[in-house]
């Protein structure tokens, strides 16, 4: 916990934080420019989500598989590696989910939607592992076999569903059996039937399993000294090849487990794709916000989640174009990125604190 | 020079970091024509210093003139306007890019919109030939030697109208003969009216070239000296604060039974051509093996081979009469081999790891350190606190990221490690590079105390003087090779030099 209590009084919490009032206050400007009232805006988003239980049920169904892919990104990243392939990775979790989930009759719910879940866990982790072995064994850059990865996983999971489990006449693959839905009846009765689930239990978990898999084991030591000096982990008798495809296996895991819950907790169902869903791109920019932290970014999530589900209440009370909010994401992100610009605005606030420097 | 306006001074210069006073009311005059070293252990705030005058960092007290005249220098810019060039140790140069490009960038000579490359080539041809410098202005910097990448620096500095050059470490990555090729251009340059500040902590050059010397111990200084007016024994007792022996005490070696062997050993590169080329050497319990040689023939891939790092295409490596050839690098670290690696930054430090992260870089997997797959953070932090604390390791705290240290106490750390492991062979590749004469005094007593313990030690230099000092025996090593064997009582610098540069019938001394 003092890690915790320690990273809230640095530089990497304070930026951060710098970065989002600045990129709101950009996206005001902007509105303004545009004739709207910033104000009135960002008042009718934050109504929005936060104004009754069922869009507040729904916001938190929105901020749920960007934790996930949000960690998926920065666990990788924490490793030296750049998996730009969450989307990838979501999809194939989710088709394996379904087929499990759709194609297994007559489990308890207690087999079946846990077999659902690690079925989309493995498979996403599978899906990364195969950039990660093309990295190890053949050297290629993980960022080019990722990409062509998620058009892949894409028609993939398209074909799946249309040769297996399509619904007939439907775009869609047929319902999921109810032992492997994940969603929280009773909670979803109470907050006027919106889509919460247990995957969002899950994603909190994660974040634990993050935290201390990473900072707290052998293995967590060992990926965090690949990612950081390759040369010297080799020289200190590590398995560099072996950590690259564990660091992409466990982040496509968490990628995997995102999709599983969209299919398992939310539609029930999945749908055919004209294109790629983005969640698993969306999770890079949450990564980013959280500074590859697991418990930055499930901040980043529910300020994501937020901007992005608010953003509907905002066209409609206010009558600001929902794409505002993308200018906002897009500015937090740049200046989250470009600390130079967030510390020459601080300057004047802390002119007495100096970097850790050279002794 | 007597009372001539000094053209750089400074005045009570105090720069204060978090948890250090790195320069603590410092005030140095450099006046025309000379060169004033600045003479200082690692961590005693000479770099800080000179990146105030370059303008890299604002003092918080204190005041700079050059020439007689108050400046505030903000930034690097504003340094070269007022003609002061910095030669970092670290060049900043492009590689694929050629001297010219290099030079110019960034204040490139225009001919409407397009680079004149004529007039600037034109340029820095003469400056070259003013200055002796002998640089081709049309050579690509990954085809030239260090050496010369160094002039080009120094051409840089001079493009830009330097007329103090303020010159870090600059020795640091030079062969004798550049060394002396390089004190050569710096007698050329302050006979040319240019002014030299030198920071190092090598006595023999200070001693070789300097004019006055200012010595700085922990951020103060300590004394200002005229070079005739000194020795180098003054000169670093003053820097270390104590009495420093440059004789390096020892009893005559007890060689035991051979701890190493390799034979006949092969190894090739990428490109299929054997940077090893059937080297032989032996290393016996209890005694120092020095392995002679100019950089690059074959004594990192040496090092590799013996390490697991790099794989041997032939030959057979034995520790205590085991074959180990080939095995990973953790099987044979487990066999009882520590190594100092030649390069901290890339093999020896994980930089963004803290000091007790680093201290368990090859031992996190065993117990107590690893306990079911969990880190014991109390058994790693205290195996950390006791190594530090044996060692000496100067940092503010265990929790500190190993980049924050200086370079000596980073090697340190290293070494605490190493020696911790209690190997039965020692390799130290280059093990005081970069150390002021404090810490090299230290890192070759630790050796020393090593052998006495009736451990194998290998070590790998480039100073000559240390591996005449700290050797029991020195083999030379040539073009992949083992060329020959000598005792370092029966030898000295010409016959070593002879040899390194390979076989004194077949070659002589023919070099480039």
């Amino acid at each position: 916990m003092n890690n915790i209590l320690k990273a809230i009084t640095k530089d990497s919490f304070v930026l951060p934080i710098v970065a989002i009032i600045m990129g709101l206050i950009l996206g005001a400007i902007v509105m303004l420019i545009g004739g709207y009232n910033p104000i009135d805006a960002y008042s009718a988003l934050l109504t929005r989500v936060y104004g009754d239980p069922y869009d507040f049920g729904e916001a938190i169904r929105e901020m749920t598989p960007l934790i996930m892919t949000g960690m998926a990104f920065a666990f990788a990243a924490r490793a030296g590696l750049f998996n730009i392939g969450g989307e990838g990775q979501f999809l194939i979790g989710m088709t394996a989910a379904t087929v499990v989930a759709v194609q297994l009759h007559g489990l308890p719910a207690y087999i079946h939607a846990p077999l659902a879940i690690i079925a989309g866990a493995i498979f996403g982790g599978l899906w990364a592992a195969i950039a990660g072995f093309l990295k190890a064994v053949r050297g290629v850059n993980e960022v080019i076999s990722c990409i062509m990865l998620n058009w892949i996983g894409l028609y993939l999971a398209n074909f799946v569903i249309n040769h297996f489990m399509l619904l007939q006449g439907q775009n869609r693959s047929e319902d999921i059996q109810p032992s492997a839905s994940i969603a929280i009846m009773w909670l979803s009765e109470m907050m006027g039937n919106a889509r919460v689930h247990w995957g969002t239990a899950i994603a909190l978990a994660a974040a634990v399993f993050f935290y201390v898999f990473m900072w707290k084991t052998k293995q967590g030591y060992e990926l965090r000294a690949v990612g950081f000096n390759q040369d010297a982990s080799k020289y200190a008798g590590m398995n560099v090849n072996r950590n690259i495809v564990k660091a992409m296996f466990i982040s496509g895991m968490f990628a995997g487990l995102a999709g599983s819950f969209e299919v398992l907790g939310v539609f029930q169902y999945q749908s055919v794709m004209a294109s790629s869903p983005g969640t698993g791109f969306d999770g890079i920019a949450v990564a980013l916000i959280g500074l590859n932290n697991p418990f930055g970014i499930i901040l980043g999530s529910i300020l994501f989640g937020t901007l992005t589900y608010g953003s509907a209440g905002m066209s409609f009370s206010a009558d600001v174009p929902p794409e505002i909010v993308r200018i906002v994401i897009g500015a937090i992100i740049f200046f989250i990125a470009a600390q130079g610009i967030v510390r020459w605005v601080l300057k004047p606030f802390y002119a007495k604190r100096k970097k850790e420097k050279v002794l | 020079m007597g009372a001539a306006t000094p053209v750089v001074e400074l005045k009570q210069i105090t720069k204060v970091f978090p948890g250090i006073i790195a320069n603590d009311s410092i005030s140095f005059k450099l006046h025309k024509g000379e060169i004033h070293a600045l003479l200082g252990e690692n961590g005693a705030g000479k770099s800080t210093l000179m990146n105030v005058v370059f303008g890299l960092y604002q003092p918080e007290e204190g005041s700079i003139e050059v020439n007689g005249e108050p400046v505030i220098i903000d930034s690097p810019n504003r340094a070269i306007e007022l003609g002061i060039g910095m030669v970092h140790q670290h060049f900043k140069l492009v590689q694929p890019f050629t001297v010219t490009e290099n030079i110019i960038l960034g204040s490139e000579p225009k001919k409407g919109t397009r680079i004149n490359y004529k007039k600037a080539t034109e340029e820095i041809r003469q400056l070259s030939e003013q200055y002796g410098l002998q640089v081709n202005p049309n050579a690509k910097i990954h085809d030239i030697s260090v050496g010369m990448q160094q002039r080009v620096e120094i051409l840089k500095t001079l493009y830009r109208g330097a007329e103090i050059l303020i010159f870090d470490e600059p020795t640091a990555v030079l062969t004798p003969q550049e060394i002396s090729e390089l004190m050569e251009i710096m007698k050329r340059l302050v006979a040319e009216g240019k002014s030299i500040i030198l920071i190092t902590h090598k006595l023999k050059e200070i001693m070789q070239i300097a004019d006055n010397v200012t010595i700085i111990r922990r951020g103060k200084v300590v004394d200002t000296v005229k070079k005739s007016e000194t020795t180098p024994q003054e000169l670093a007792e003053k820097m270390v604060g104590r009495n420093v022996t440059f004789k390096v005490d020892k009893k005559p070696a007890e060689p035991g039974s051979v701890v190493l062997e390799m034979a006949n050993i092969v190894s090739n590169n990428k490109e299929g051509t054997a940077v090893l080329q059937g080297l032989n050497l032996q290393v016996r319990a209890g005694e120092i093996l020095g392995i002679a040689g100019v950089d690059g023939n074959g004594q990192s891939e040496l090092i590799e081979a013996l390490t697991g790092l790099r794989h041997v295409d032939g030959g057979t490596v034995k520790l205590l009469g085991q074959d180990i050839t080939n095995m990973s690098p953790r099987k044979i670290t487990e066999s009882g081999v520590s190594h100092i690696p030649e390069d901290r930054h890339k093999h020896g430090l994980v930089l963004d790891f803290s000091v007790s992260e680093n201290m368990v870089l090859e031992t996190y997997y065993k117990p107590p350190f690893n306990k079911g797959g969990f880190l014991n953070f109390d058994a790693i932090d205290k195996h950390a606190t006791r190594l530090v604390e044996r060692f000496d390791v100067r940092t503010p705290s265990i929790a500190t990221h190993a980049r924050s240290l200086s370079g000596g106490n980073q090697q340190k750390a290293i070494i605490a490690r190493e020696i911790d492991k209690n190997p039965t062979l020692m390799i130290a590749a280059q093990p005081t590079r970069g150390l002021d004469v404090g810490a090299i005094e230290f890192v070759q007593q630790q050796l020393i105390a090593q052998r006495d313990q009736g451990k194998a030690v290998l070590l790998i230099s480039f100073e000559l003087d240390e591996i005449i000092n700290v050797s029991d025996r020195i083999a030379v090593i040539y073009e992949g090779q083992i060329v020959g064997e000598v005792l370092p009582e029966k030898t000295n610098d010409q016959e070593l030099g002879l040899m390194m540069a390979g076989s004194t019938a077949k070659r002589g001394a023919a070099h480039e």
